[in-house]
């Protein structure tokens, strides 16, 4: 019950003005379409530098919990998801849109996501110190399977595919290992000079989560906008909460999915909003009622997706494995402020921890209460056009990834590679297993070598590695991600059916 | 066409393959390189399996770049690259931002060109984004950015 303790942390001025901004702006950011949530967080690092990291953090959490759930404004009253997580929300809340219920399909989104938010962030809070407890008993060798395990279940895992995705994860490890060698400071790949400090995370983060939407956005040209917003009528605010609380088989479906889903690293909201919808379908008599703009397909999906941003941060505070992708920008953002996330977190950090997963609590409320207030005009000031997003992201990206170290060379280094991006992705690679290839390497290389020089000092590498009940569990749950990934890529390969 | 189109950029990424697992084992010392050396074993393995698999069976997704998308692209890319490359540091961020979005709104903007009230919408969008900016960035956050030829 430590974190009661440090409640009061949350409601300092400072703190709750951030939880506040972070909570409005994610909100706006969410509505936008274009912008995605780890996007948004990425974009958002540079601004925590002159804060202190309990503060950095609880704007970094509070954007991370109201751009997925502003996200179901726009997939509501435009049909075009504000991010991947709220695709299974369009399918009812803009059919209930259409017919005038516009902001009956609101108020029963914010209502679920506020539900299933707090759900999953109670779950962060009794899981996270639980693994952790657990997580205690690993030595260097099982630290490196288990970052091998993050980039792996993130590269299998993550959708597409499974070779693309361990590839795109093995060139974020090699790109981790640009620069000069940590313990005998020897010069590795480094072919310019712009490179002999290695790659800096947060300009790698910024550029390819941002440079390759910019592009996305060049790509329509000038596009006349065709975006029309449905105007939203009132309606009774109390009716939404009865119905909320009363589709009790959604909501509970939507809760419990997204909760483990949110725990298994890499998966992400888009898949818990999606399989919440299609279970909570399954088991509704009313089954004929969805995608005709049904609310138990809104609370579901939305309590889904919410659900899953606390569970998605257990495994990342506690093995330095993240459950999503923004997951993964956070564990940037973490350790440029100087938090590295294992199993000892809560003992060395915890005046920064506990405010954090806190005001992630109090987001959940803020959000609900902001959304409901606010999600009207969002949609109306969301509908951005792409040229002047794309010019403002763009900008964005150059001083967030200059601010950085005040160095130009980051600026390149962002805008390189977040071209190269936009190229693979073309080519079915994703940029979530490269950023966690890059995160992790440094964390999977210190324990690699040191591993080597304890098992040089005792019964051989392969010994060290490969033996113990610990190392065995984290190597069969590394062949069982990448085995379970090949089955469903033949699988759908024989069927036509997505994986 | 498929095939090569697949093809081509599975070739690019095994020869940085092929190159990351070269420098990893003949650089030394061998202590330096034994992380290296195990990422580009794997590295170099999965990009082969990419390469033959592109090649024996090319894929069904379309990846080409339209013409029409290049040309929608390249604008953009190049005004992004000038920026980035020249401008930020010969003319300061503030100024080279405000030649770069100015530029890019009003190029992608479908508006008509002969309308005074667009170019008026483009200034004010871009002072007004500007000023947001240099209050976040120089005012809030202190950030030295290169030399400003408009701005301290």
């Amino acid at each position: 019950m430590e974190f009661i303790y440090y409640f009061g942390e949350v409601f300092t001025f400072w703190s709750f003005s951030l939880l506040l901004l972070g909570t409005i702006f994610g909100l706006i950011l969410g509505a936008t379409p274009g912008l995605s949530p780890t996007m948004a967080v990425a974009l958002a690092i540079p601004f925590t530098f002159k804060l202190e990291p309990a503060q950095g953090l609880i704007l970094l959490g509070a954007l991370y919990t109201s751009t997925v759930a502003g996200g179901a404004v726009s997939a509501i009253l435009l049909k075009i998801p504000g991010a991947p997580a709220n695709i299974a929300t369009t399918l009812d809340g803009h059919a209930m849109a259409q017919k005038g219920e516009g902001a009956r399909a609101l108020q029963v989104s914010f209502l679920a996501s506020l539900f299933g938010g707090v759900i999953g962030v109670l779950l962060l809070i009794f899981l996270t110190p639980i693994l952790a407890q657990w997580a205690l008993a690993f030595g260097p060798s099982e630290s490196f399977w288990v970052a091998i395990l993050g980039v792996t279940i993130i590269g299998t895992l993550g959708g597409g595919s499974v070779v693309k995705g361990l590839l795109a994860g093995c060139i974020g490890l090699w790109l981790s290992t640009i620069g000069f060698d940590d313990i005998l400071g020897t010069q590795r790949f480094i072919f310019h000079s712009s490179l002999s400090g290695g790659i800096n995370i947060i300009a790698a983060l910024i550029g390819l989560f941002a440079i390759p939407q910019v592009i996305s956005m060049f790509a329509k040209g000038r596009q006349t906008q065709d975006m029309e917003v449905i105007d939203v009528k009132p309606h009774s605010l109390f009716k939404s909460v009865r119905e909320v609380f009363s589709s009790v088989r959604a909501l509970g479906i939507g809760t419990t999915v997204g909760s483990i889903i949110g725990l298994i690293p890499g998966v992400g909201g888009q898949i818990a909003g999606l399989v919440a919808y299609d279970q909570s379908k399954n088991f509704s008599p009313d089954r004929k009622r969805f995608g005709k703009g049904h609310p138990e397909g809104v609370i579901a999906a939305e309590s889904a997706n919410n659900a899953m941003v606390g569970p998605s941060l257990v495994p990342l505070l506690t093995l330095s494995i993240p459950g999503s992708p923004t997951a993964a920008v956070l564990l940037g953002g973490l350790i440029i402020h100087g938090i590295f996330p294992g199993p000892n977190i809560f003992r060395d950090y915890p005046a920064v921890v506990w405010p954090f997963i806190n005001s992630m609590l109090i987001g959940q409320v803020l959000m609900c209460i902001f959304g409901l207030a606010i999600a009207g005009y969002a949609a109306r000031i969301a509908r951005v056009p792409p040229h002047i997003m794309a010019a403002i992201v763009l900008t964005l990206a150059i001083f967030g990834s200059y601010s950085v170290q005040t160095s130009m060379n980051d600026v390149y280094v962002m805008m390189i590679l977040g071209v190269g991006m936009y190229f693979l992705e073309r080519y079915g690679y994703s940029a979530a297993p490269l950023v966690l290839g890059l995160i992790l390497g440094p964390i999977a290389e210190g324990n690699f070598v040191e591993g080597s020089m304890i098992a040089n000092a005792q019964n051989g590498v392969a010994t060290y590695f490969l033996m113990g009940t610990l190392n065995l569990v984290l190597i069969l749950m590394v062949v069982a991600s990448i085995s379970y990934s090949v089955w469903l890529e033949l699988r759908s390969s024989k069927t036509g059916l997505p994986s | 066409m498929n095939r090569l189109e697949h093809a081509i950029p599975a070739g690019v990424i095994m020869l940085v393959g092929l190159w990351v697992a070269w420098i990893s084992f003949t650089q030394n010392p061998a202590e330096a390189f034994l992380f290296p050396r195990l990422i580009s074993t794997i590295f170099l393995t999965l990009s082969i399996w990419t390469f033959v698999a592109a090649w024996v069976k090319p894929s069904e997704v379309n990846a080409t770049i339209s013409a029409t998308t290049w040309m929608n692209i390249l604008p953009g890319l190049i005004i992004g690259a000038i920026c980035v490359f020249w401008m930020g540091k010969a003319f300061g961020f503030y100024t080279a931002s405000i030649i770069t979005v100015f530029t890019l709104i009003s190029y992608y903007d479908p508006a008509p060109h002969r309308q005074i009230s667009s170019w008026i919408k483009r200034i004010l969008i871009t002072a007004g984004f500007i000023a947001v900016m240099y209050l976040l960035f120089a005012m809030l956050l202190g950030v030295f950015t290169p030399r400003e030829t408009l701005f301290r």
